[in-house]
């Protein structure tokens, strides 16, 4: 297998320094791993700080800026961050307003969390924790570590990023991330295996001809591999399992990501087959996004994230972001 | 009685052994997880014999709750919290003598495996590695070599089982078949430990 890499022992503090030299307006901890708004801490501002594993970017460093994160932490490759950049991080954007740590509901990146959370408040730093758990093919009993956190953790920094921008009070900013996640479901389908720099072979084997349904974002294989759909039929299977958990009774955002592999060419062509479905089931869409937002390495595929909006969320959805990977307004 | 340096040497005994058994545990890892368990355990017990080198901790707790405090700096995934726990709650548990016996290093080591549990909310069964660390901690208050064996038991009988806690329970019954990465590696950490009391025996 061939990467654009050096050693795969470097590859995320090369992919970071990389970052620094592209985005002057973050700063960029290459040895502690931390990215920040250059401007942190915000005086009066409750501070976001998310992160997980590399490899799923543009998530979380490129989501860093006004409107958005105050700062990621990037772990190793699929593996969550240590509670050593959180706590430094949570220290660095802290203006006393506290922070919201924004957790994908993985077992690593939970754990480190509520270590950092401890820690933080020993600092006599204020901590409140979001957990995003969306993915409905992980059915949420006992028989699981409980639903994967997937593409809602984007609709949850974005709305409370613009939120936590005009000055709300870090219970409030907590309230409508965890109102954001309630209201968020995902599927995500993998047409190919990824390759990790460490292991450097596919992790799965997936012949011409499969698919697997139900993924997650680090390479593992979903719940049911079957024979390959057309993107109408991916659409169909994928936006039904979505609305048999989230069943909307108003406008949605849709989020329709790519793994990484697959060209927006696709991408867009899937895009169209999502809204007829969505047309069908009397569903309006109020925002799209359509792009590689919340990858895993080089596996193709994608998937969908719907989250039913109302008028406040729509308006901190709109509100102005300037990010590496996510920008509009002002 | 066991002293300072047993437990320094028990602690090289996991690195080396991590280091020969990377490539196995992360193969395992690939199957029902995301293919670093190896590489992620090796990046912190390199970490450790580097922490325990520089700071010379003098008790055995100490060495312990360091090799602990390191995992968690340097590892991340759920394996940093999980180990640093184990360790840092059986050198907690050994207080601060010079030297501990047997039994005392049985009873410390059932601590911080029952925080382990208590950390990730797993139990018997969940297919983890809890599965090797609940029949060590038991057989542990006999014999070392009695330890071991029942970690590479608890280990190998996690195959047929299904993940109910951590990455491999999203598969479901997908899990079904592989052995798991972490029982195997709590396996190594008491071969290692039943290794390091028979050296000092030959001794």
């Amino acid at each position: 297998m061939k990467m654009l890499i050096n050693v795969p022992e470097t590859v995320v503090a090369d992919a970071l320094r990389g970052m620094a030299a592209a985005h002057p307006e973050l700063t960029v901890d290459v040895e502690n791993r931390v990215v920040m708004r250059r401007d942190a801490p915000v005086a009066g501002k409750v501070g976001l700080v998310s992160g997980g594993g590399s490899g799923h970017e543009p998530l979380h460093a490129g989501f860093v800026g006004p409107g958005m994160l105050s700062a990621a932490c990037p772990g190793e490759v699929f593996t969550s961050p240590v509670p050593d950049q959180m706590l430094r991080a949570a220290a660095a954007v802290d203006s006393g307003a506290g922070v919201l740590f924004v957790v994908k509901n993985y077992t690593g990146d939970v754990l480190n969390f509520e270590m950092a959370a401890e820690l933080a408040d020993d600092e006599g730093i204020q901590v409140a924790q979001v957990v995003v758990d969306d993915d409905v093919a992980v059915s949420d009993s006992t028989f699981t570590a409980g639903r994967r956190g997937t593409g809602a953790t984007l609709f949850v920094e974005k709305i409370a990023g613009a939120l936590a921008d005009e000055g709300a009070p870090l219970e409030r900013v907590a309230a409508v991330a965890r109102q954001v996640n309630g209201a968020s479901r995902s599927f995500g389908v993998a047409l190919g295996a990824v390759t990790t720099p460490a292991k450097g072979s596919p992790t799965f084997d997936l012949p011409a001809g499969e698919l697997e349904l139900g993924i997650g974002i680090h390479g593992e294989p979903g719940r049911e591999r079957r024979p390959m759909m057309t993107s109408g039929e991916i659409a169909d299977f994928a936006v039904n399992a979505v609305l048999e958990d989230l069943r909307p009774t108003g406008p949605v955002l849709a989020l329709v990501n790519g793994m990484g592999a697959t060209p927006l060419l696709e991408l867009y062509g899937f895009n169209a087959e999502v809204h007829r479905v969505l047309s069908q089931r009397g569903v309006p869409v109020a925002r799209t996004l359509v792009g590689n937002y919340v990858t895993s390495l080089d596996m193709a595929g994608c998937s969908v994230t719907l989250c039913q909006v109302d008028e406040e969320l729509l308006r901190l959805w709109d509100a102005p972001v300037r990010t590496a990977a996510l920008r509009w307004g002002r | 009685m066991l002293d300072t340096d047993f437990f320094r040497r028990w602690m090289a005994a996991v690195a080396a052994s991590v280091e020969r058994e990377a490539n196995h545990l992360t193969e395992l890892d690939s199957a029902i997880g995301d293919a670093d368990h190896g590489s992620n355990l090796q990046r912190g017990f390199t970490a450790v014999t580097a922490v325990l080198e520089k700071d010379s901790p003098a008790t055995p707790g100490a060495v312990l709750t360091l090799a602990g405090r390191q995992l968690i700096s340097t590892v991340g995934g759920a394996s940093g919290p999980l180990y640093g726990t184990l360790l840092r709650r059986t050198g907690k548990a050994l207080g601060d003598g010079a030297e501990v016996t047997q039994d005392q290093l049985a009873q410390a080591f059932a601590a911080g495996v029952s925080a382990v549990g208590q950390l990730g909310g797993a139990q018997a069964g969940d297919k983890t590695m809890l599965d090797a660390l609940l029949p060590a901690a038991e057989a542990l208050a006999t014999s070392f070599d009695g330890a071991a064996n029942a970690a590479r038991a608890g280990a190998e009988a996690t195959v047929p089982l299904q993940a109910r806690k951590g990455r491999a329970s999203y598969l479901g019954g997908r899990s079904i078949g592989h052995q798991d990465p972490g029982a195997t590696s709590s396996a190594l950490l008491v071969e290692a430990l039943a290794a390091t009391a028979a050296d000092g025996a030959d001794a």
